[in-house]
C-alpha cells in the first residue's frame, strides 16, 4: 500500500470508532452515503453556536457572517471542480433535484415533441425518471445507450443514437450499481461534434477522483454533498453560464428575484435565479468544510489509494467460490457489487450486519441494471478513503462464513 | 460466528430455503396471485386450489431471500385443509407475531410458524416474512392482481 495516511484520516471520523453488534464497525456503504469528518461536524456546530442568521438579507453582523461563509463555500465548490465562475455553481438539495431542475428548465425550453434525450443503460433512477417525466410533458423520446456484460457502455451503440433530433445527452460519470467509470471526455466530444449538450451525473464520481468541468467541457455537472463527506440535503448544479442565463427559473420565491410587483417580477442574476427561498445555510458551509478537508488529503491521493483497495477487494472476491462480481469494467471506481449462488443479497446484508459490516443489499435505485444482469438485487461493498485492507479481510471472511452457514 | 442471528435464522429456515415445500405450479389453480417486494426484488406467485371455502392445495413459484422463501414454504404447508376464515385468522396471528404485538398468545396460535418470530427484532426484514401472507390475503379476497409490500 502507498503511504496514504489512513489511520490519521480514520481518527478524523468519530462515527467509525464505534462497535456495531459488539464488533468494530466496518462501514462499506459509502456509495449510499459517506460519513463526516470532525471538520464538517464542527463547522456546522460552530455556525449555529456563533454565526448563524439568514443569508443575503440583513445588514446585521450575524447575517453578514453567515453570508460570507455561505458565499465562501460557493467559491470552494467552484475551485474544487474548476468552474469558470462562481455564478455557475447553483446550490440545490442534491443530485436528484439538480437533474429535475435541468429537465424542467433547460428541458422544457429546448426540448419538444419528437426530440430525443440520450441516457445509458446503467443510470440511477434519478437520471431516468426526470427525463421520462419530461418526455411525457413534451412528447420527446428517451433513448437508452446499451451496456455490455462487463457493465461497460457500448460506445458504438451510444454514438449511433446521436442524430439531429438529439437535444441532450445525460449520462452517469461513475455508476453507483456497477462502479463503471464512463469515457465521458469521448462522449462529450462526440455529442459536441453534433452540437448536443451533455449533463454528467457526478454523484458517485465526485468523491473518488479529481473533476475538472472545464477540462471535461461538460455543459452540466451535478452531485450531492453527502456522498462527498459533506452534509445531506445539499448538492450542486454546475452549468455553463450561457446555458444557465438562457434557462428560466425553476422555483419562484424569495432570493431569486430582483424586483417584484403584482404585475411582474424581474429575476435575480446567477446563481441566485435558481436559489429560491432560504437555502440550507449550514449544509452549504459544511460542504465547504468537506472540500477543505478533501483538498488537504488530495483527490489524486484518494483516487490512487481507493484503486488499491478495489484491486485488493476484487482479487480476494474472485477467490471465493460461488461469488459473482456484477460490474467488471476496465475502468472502475471503488465499488464491488456481487451476488452469491443461492444466497439472496438481503440475507447477505443481514448476516454481514451481525458481524458489524455495513453493506447495501438491494437494487441500488437501478432496477434496469438488475434486469440486465438478471438478478433481483446485489450486495454492494463501496469503499471510501477511510477504509482499510484489514476491513476488506473482515468482509471476505464474513462472506466465506455465511456461505458455510447457508450450506 | 453468527450467534446473534440464531433467533432469526433458525435451522428450520435454512431447511425450507434449501428445500422449499410445494415449490410447483398448480395447473388450473382456482386462485393465482403475484406478490412483489420492490425493496428487495422478492417475487412470488401463489397458487391455491379450493373446495368450497377449504384450501385443498397450495403451492408457489418465485425467488426471494431465505426468510421470504421459508415463510411462503411453511405457509403453503400449514394452510392446506384450512378454511378461508381459519387462514385469515392465522394471517392475523402471524402478523401480530412478526410485528411484536400479541407476544406469547400468538406464538402458541401459529404453531411451527413461530420459527419466524425472530424477524420482529429486524424491522427491515419483517416484510420478507409477511410477503407470502399478504399475497395469500389477496388470493383469498380473490384479487386477481399483483400485490406489493410497498
Amino acid at each position: 500500500m502507498t503511504n496514504f495516511p489512513v489511520a490519521k484520516i480514520r481518527a478524523d471520523f468519530p462515527i467509525l470508532e464505534q462497535k456495531v453488534r459488539n464488533k468494530p464497525l466496518v462501514y462499506l456503504d459509502n456509495a449510499a452515503t459517506c460519513q463526516k469528518p470532525n471538520r464538517v461536524i464542527d463547522s456546522i456546530s460552530h455556525l449555529y453556536r456563533h454565526d448563524y442568521a439568514n443569508v443575503h438579507r440583513g445588514v446585521h453582523t450575524l447575517s453578514v457572517r453567515s453570508t460570507d461563509q455561505f458565499e465562501a463555500a460557493r467559491i470552494k465548490v467552484k475551485e474544487f471542480i474548476n468552474a469558470a465562475s462562481d455564478k455557475e455553481i447553483i446550490f440545490v438539495k442534491g443530485t436528484t433535484e439538480a437533474i429535475n431542475l435541468v429537465a424542467q428548465t433547460f428541458g422544457r425550453t429546448h426540448i419538444k415533441a419528437g426530440d430525443e434525450i440520450v441516457i445509458s443503460g446503467m443510470e440511477h433512477h434519478s437520471n431516468i425518471v426526470p427525463w421520462q417525466m419530461l418526455c411525457q410533458q413534451t412528447g420527446a423520446v428517451l433513448k437508452v445507450a446499451p451496456i455490455n456484460h462487463k457493465g461497460e457502455l457500448i460506445y458504438d451503440g451510444f454514438e449511433k443514437l446521436l442524430n439531429e433530433k438529439t437535444k441532450l445527452v445525460s449520462i452517469v460519470h461513475m455508476s453507483n450499481a456497477l462502479g463503471t467509470v464512463n469515457p465521458v471526455k469521448k462522449i462529450i466530444a462526440a455529442a459536441h461534434g453534433r452540437g448536443i449538450p451533455v449533463l454528467l451525473d457526478g454523484a458517485q464520481a465526485i468523491p473518488h477522483m479529481p473533476v475538472d468541468v472545464q477540462e471535461l467541457d461538460c455543459d452540466f455537472y451535478v452531485f450531492s454533498g453527502h456522498k462527498l463527506y459533506g452534509p445531506s440535503g445539499i448538492g450542486v448544479l454546475y452549468g455553463k453560464q450561457a446555458l444557465l442565463e438562457a434557462m428560466p427559473p425553476y422555483q419562484g420565491g424569495g432570493d431569486m428575484i430582483r424586483k417584484v410587483t403584482f404585475e411582474e417580477t424581474e429575476y435575480n442574476v446567477l446563481p441566485y435565479k435558481f436559489e429560491a427561498g432560504t437555502p440550507s445555510i449550514a449544509d452549504v458551509i459544511g460542504l465547504g468544510a468537506a472540500i477543505d478537508y478533501l483538498n488537504e488529503v488530495g483527490m489524486d491521493a484518494i483516487a490512487a489509494y481507493e484503486a488499491e483497495l478495489l484491486d485488493y477487494a476484487t482479487e480476494q472476491a474472485r477467490q471465493i467460490k460461488g461469488l459473482r462480481i456484477i460490474g467488471e469494467a476496465e475502468h472502475k471506481g471503488a465499488i464491488l457489487s456481487f451476488v452469491l449462488d443461492r444466497i439472496h443479497p438481503h440475507d447477505i446484508g443481514t448476516m454481514l450486519d451481525s458481524l458489524g459490516i455495513a453493506v447495501r443489499a438491494g437494487h441500488h435505485c437501478a432496477m434496469p441494471v438488475m434486469d440486465f444482469f438478471e438478478v433481483p438485487a446485489t450486495a454492494r461493498a463501496s469503499f471510501a478513503m477511510y477504509n482499510t485492507k484489514e476491513e476488506i479481510d473482515v468482509l471476505m471472511q464474513g462472506i466465506k462464513s455465511l456461505i458455510e452457514v447457508f450450506g | 460466528m453468527f450467534d446473534d442471528l440464531r433467533d432469526l435464522y433458525q435451522e428450520v429456515i435454512f431447511d425450507h430455503n434449501r428445500n422449499p415445500r410445494n415449490f410447483r405450479v398448480i395447473e388450473n389453480a382456482d386462485r393465482q396471485v403475484e406478490g412483489f417486494n420492490p425493496l428487495c426484488g422478492d417475487r412470488l406467485t401463489l397458487f391455491l386450489r379450493m373446495d368450497g371455502d377449504v384450501i385443498v392445495d397450495a403451492s408457489f413459484q418465485g425467488s426471494g431471500c431465505a426468510i421470504s422463501t421459508a415463510s411462503v414454504s411453511l405457509m403453503t404447508e400449514i394452510i392446506k385443509g384450512k378454511t378461508e376464515q381459519e387462514a385469515e385468522e392465522l394471517f392475523k396471528q402471524f402478523h401480530e407475531m412478526t410485528t411484536g404485538k400479541g407476544e406469547q398468545a400468538s406464538l402458541a396460535a401459529v404453531g411451527k410458524l413461530a420459527v419466524l418470530a425472530g424477524v420482529r427484532e429486524y424491522p427491515a426484514r419483517v416484510k420478507c416474512a409477511t410477503l407470502a401472507w399478504h399475497t395469500l390475503d389477496a388470493a383469498l379476497k380473490n384479487e386477481q392482481k399483483s400485490i406489493s409490500t410497498e
